[in-house]
């Protein structure tokens, strides 16, 4: 049985996911205890390889079908991968592009997956996956059966530091199949987010608002202590969907990574999506009823009494 | 085009969550569950698309608690036809649940299979995924703004950043969606009631699915609080108070 540990390098406009070092971190120390290899593959055209030296060989699938990441060829590419590499465990990201791989690679090469994965340990031989369920609220621990199992991996699990290596591992150079060109569907551009906003990833002070706000009506509220604190108002994504607030305030997954001085969290639960956007903030200040929120976990500060009633408190105080 | 939209009732995450004596999962008997809210926007965009361009909407909902309300809902927003699968264990695993989907599908005319992107209770993989690699047709997750020409189905799929990649489809295909180009409509409670005696949910035994998902459940715990916030009491002025204190001194340094 193979104890080789493959991660699948995960990419965009060339630049390799910061989520792609944490898995090759981690690849390298389950790799170092069980004896096996770290294998990195990549599905591109021209992606530079060179960071990737933290693992001990990079499989290379290099075709301009694979330029763009098109669920439909990467899966398909990604099964023959794994096929003929067999590792013990692959390891994706539980990304937008990785959530496209993991399950159908759970399909199409009939292996165990287990998805939301924040730790992963190999213990007495086994693989053990704790996934983050529940918004965050509940761990789960799951053990996998079988010779080669999938985890997927949640982005900011694991120290990307570890993971970061320049060198020159043995590339092998894997021919694509042909099926990578003539995929039903079609890749037909990105689309960049327009600028023109205050650009909230540039602010030391952020006040940010969740659904506990209610409703539009409640914004100038925020606003005005926004104005008091000297900061500007970001979200979490139901307000963005919603479209009370414009998309380029949005912080989190599918949204922007704020690192600022002060992060004042408004009616925010605190999901694991919103959280991978904000959880570097220097200090953060939660305010939410429910006292089991995993805001609470993040923050520095924390208080259940309704934001309706510390708001406009804190404005008179701060003005 | 014909869309069909499986429907999933996940606990409600602002009620607390317990976990049983034997920690091996939630405390079920007094959650209160609603529709995960990505299916929410998956029957929204749904029927956005059916009413610009005509076609069927046929939401699928597996038999637990809430079910039935959660379908009727559904038709009282626009949905044509409502499916439950029944016989199926409330706690079967997700790939399970893609199989005995599948079947549903095998004996219908669909064009596309919307589901919600993911759903918060569930570890082993996102449904519309699996769907799609079970039927052997493409999936995209995390999608917005559907939109059909002719026979093609355009989409969105987002990344981090607020960064879209555009996609074209003229074949079946499964759509996990992330969010509807609006706020999912509501259905007030007197016409979802009219709905319940007007219309009726087609019932199908879930076929045996025979899908070992290959891992157990070990341990399932609340996760281990770290330093966790300090927690402030008082009256809204001493909590406004304090809150004023600490800022103005990490903004003073
Ligand atoms: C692929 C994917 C990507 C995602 N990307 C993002 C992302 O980039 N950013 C993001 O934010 N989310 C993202 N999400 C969504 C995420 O899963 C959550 O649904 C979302 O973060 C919840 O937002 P919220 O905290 O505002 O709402 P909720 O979870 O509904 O929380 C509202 C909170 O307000 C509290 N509250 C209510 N009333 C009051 C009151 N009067 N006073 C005080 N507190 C009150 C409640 O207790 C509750 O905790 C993504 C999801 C997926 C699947
Ligand atoms: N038991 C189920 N019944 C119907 N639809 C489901 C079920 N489980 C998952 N889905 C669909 O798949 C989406 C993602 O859920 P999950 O696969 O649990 O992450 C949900 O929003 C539903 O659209």
């Amino acid at each position: 049985m193979s104890q080789d540990i493959l991660v699948v390098a995960e990419h965009l406009n060339g630049a390799i996911a910061d989520v792609t070092y944490e898995m090759l971190g981690k690849g390298k120390e389950l790799a170092s205890a069980t004896g096996g290899a770290l294998i990195c593959a990549v599905l591109g055209s021209g992606v530079d390889p060179s960071s990737l030296g933290c693992a001990d060989k990079i499989l290379n699938v290099d075709h301009p079908g694979l330029a763009d990441f098109n669920p439909e060829a990467h899966s398909t590419v990604l099964s023959s991968v794994v096929t003929t590499a067999a590792p013990r465990l692959t390891l994706v990201a539980n990304t937008s592009m990785g959530m496209d791989l993991a399950a159908s690679l759970s399909v199409k090469n009939d292996l165990p997956l287990v998805a939301y994965g924040l730790n992963v340990a190999i213990e007495d031989g086994k693989v053990i996956a704790t996934s983050q369920l529940y918004g965050g609220k509940i761990c789960a621990e799951s053990e996998l059966e079988g010779d080669s199992v999938i985890v997927s991996v949640l982005a900011g699990s694991f120290p990307a530091a570890a993971g970061r290596m320049d060198g020159s591992p043995a590339v092998e150079t894997v021919e694509a199949p042909a099926a990578v060109t003539d995929t039903r569907l079609r890749f037909t551009g990105l689309i960049e987010p327009e600028a023109g906003d205050v650009d909230i990833t540039q602010q030391d002070i952020l006040v940010g608002v969740g659904r506990g706000i209610g409703s539009d009506e409640h914004l100038p509220m925020m606003e005005q202590l926004a104005k008091a604190l000297g900061g500007t108002v970001a979200a979490s994504r139901p307000i963005v969907d919603n479209k009370w607030l414009p998309k380029t305030r949005q912080v989190g997954k599918s949204g922007l990574k704020v690192t600022p001085k002060i992060y004042v969290a408004l009616g925010i639960s605190g999901a694991p999506e919103h959280i991978e956007g904000m959880k570097d903030a220097e200090l953060i200040v939660a305010i939410n009823t429910d006292e089991t929120a995993p805001i609470f976990e993040f923050a520095h500060y924390g208080t259940t009494e309704d934001l309706f009633d510390v708001v406009p408190a804190l404005i008179e105080k701060l003005t | 085009m014909n869309i069909v939209v499986p429907i999933k009732l996940v606990p409600d995450l602002v009620e607390e969550l317990e976990i049983n004596d034997e920690g091996t999962d939630l405390e079920r008997d007094f959650l209160s569950y609603k529709i995960n809210e990505f299916c929410d926007h998956a029957i929204e965009e749904a029927l956005q698309l059916k009413e610009a361009h005509g076609g069927t909407v046929t939401v699928i909902g597996v038999e637990r608690d809430e079910t039935d309300k959660a379908l009727f809902t559904a038709l009282a927003k626009g949905a044509d036809k409502a499916i439950k699968i029944t016989e199926l264990d409330e706690a079967a695993p997700t790939h399970v649940v893609a199989k005995a989907v599948c079947n549903v599908l095998a004996g219908m005319e669909y064009d596309i299979v919307m589901t919600g992107v993911q759903a918060a209770d569930d570890r082993d993989g996102q449904l519309g995924v699996l769907l799609g690699s079970y039927l052997g047709i493409p999936h995209v997750s995390v999608v917005s703004d559907v939109s059909i020409d002719g026979d093609t189905i355009a989409l969105h799929k987002e990344y981090a950043g607020g960064v879209m990649a555009r996609y074209e489809v003229a074949s079946k295909v499964v759509l996990g969606v992330q969010a509807a180009r609006q706020t999912p409509r509501y259905a007030p409670v007197s016409r979802v009631r009219q709905i319940m005696k007007e219309m009726e949910i087609e019932e199908v035994e879930a076929a045996d699915a025979d899908v070992a998902i290959g891992s157990t459940l070990r341990r399932v715990y609340t996760p281990e609080k770290g330093e966790g916030a300090e927690m402030i009491e008082g009256s809204a002025e001493d909590i406004a108070g304090k809150i004023a204190a600490v800022i103005n001194e990490k903004r003073g340094g």
